[in-house]
């Protein structure tokens, strides 16, 4: 298997989440998946980019490839050094929105991708990691 | 980038490119509504089929631009949503509830000449 060096795109503005889910889509295709799941995949990327600019303003979509035991996936990192999420189960809850932007963000993205998780800590910032295994 | 609109008749045709961002999109927003009263339509259609992601605030912006063009007593129809896009608005939870939905611009055209010709 060729060594897949991760791609990072920094989130400091709007047009960065476009750059974001169009890196996004192009390295899930290149992986080999399925131009439906690519397009889960960039929509879970947007909403995820999303977050980071209407709640920290700034951060970084990491994209990397994940090896399982027989199977190939991509992971979305998205982190931040925002003001963090003081409820996380509320958060990801359908209808919660504190920007007023949002309010389907997380439960949505959890539902486009197999793996989710989610740390955060109030005033360090929020890390946001999901993965799509190859069907 | 802008999003070209064509007029025809009483109707605006707005076509989005793959690549739109949040202030495009807000922008867009700004200038339908104001071609639609510069130009007395009756009708806009927005074909997205270009689009390869409709996220919340694409999704929201489309609901928006609808119900004002709507206040000013015309119709939006969208057309175009690509089977993929579908499958991943349903699955973040994103719905155009109350908009119209056209498979493709031919059908959104027909759809509003038959309901033109039924209000005359």
């Amino acid at each position: 298997m060729v060594a897949s060096p991760e791609i990072r795109v920094a989130i400091n503005s709007d047009p960065d989440i476009v750059l974001a889910r169009q890196k996004g889509r192009a390295r899930a295709i290149e992986l080999g998946f399925s131009s439906g799941d690519a397009t889960l995949i960039a929509t879970a990327i947007s909403e995820l980019a999303r977050n980071i600019v209407a709640y920290a303003k700034k951060g970084l979509i990491t994209l990397q490839v994940v090896n399982g035991s027989n199977r190939q996936g991509i992971s979305v990192t998205a982190s931040d050094e925002g003001p963090g999420i003081a409820d996380i189960r509320q958060a990801l809850r359908d209808g919660f929105s504190t920007s007023g932007s949002l309010g389907l963000g997380l439960p949505g993205v959890r539902r486009l991708m197999d793996e989710f998780e989610i740390t955060s800590q109030p005033g360090r910032g929020t890390t946001v990691v999901v993965k799509k295994w190859r069907q | 980038m802008e999003v070209p609109i064509l007029k025809q008749g009483a109707v605006l045709i707005a076509t989005f490119q793959a690549a739109l961002s949040d202030a495009d999109l807000n922008q867009l927003r700004m200038g339908l509504v104001q071609q639609v009263v510069k130009f007395r339509s009756r009708a806009v259609i927005v074909d997205v089929t270009a689009m390869d992601v409709m996220d919340s605030f694409a999704s929201r912006t489309l609901r928006e631009i609808a119900h004002m063009i709507r206040l000013r007593g015309a119709e939006t129809v969208i057309v175009g949503i690509q089977p993929e896009v579908a499958f991943a608005m349903v699955q973040l939870g994103l719905t155009l509830e109350d908009v119209t939905t056209a498979l493709d611009l031919e059908e959104g055209l027909a759809y509003l000449n038959e309901k033109f010709k039924n209000t005359h």
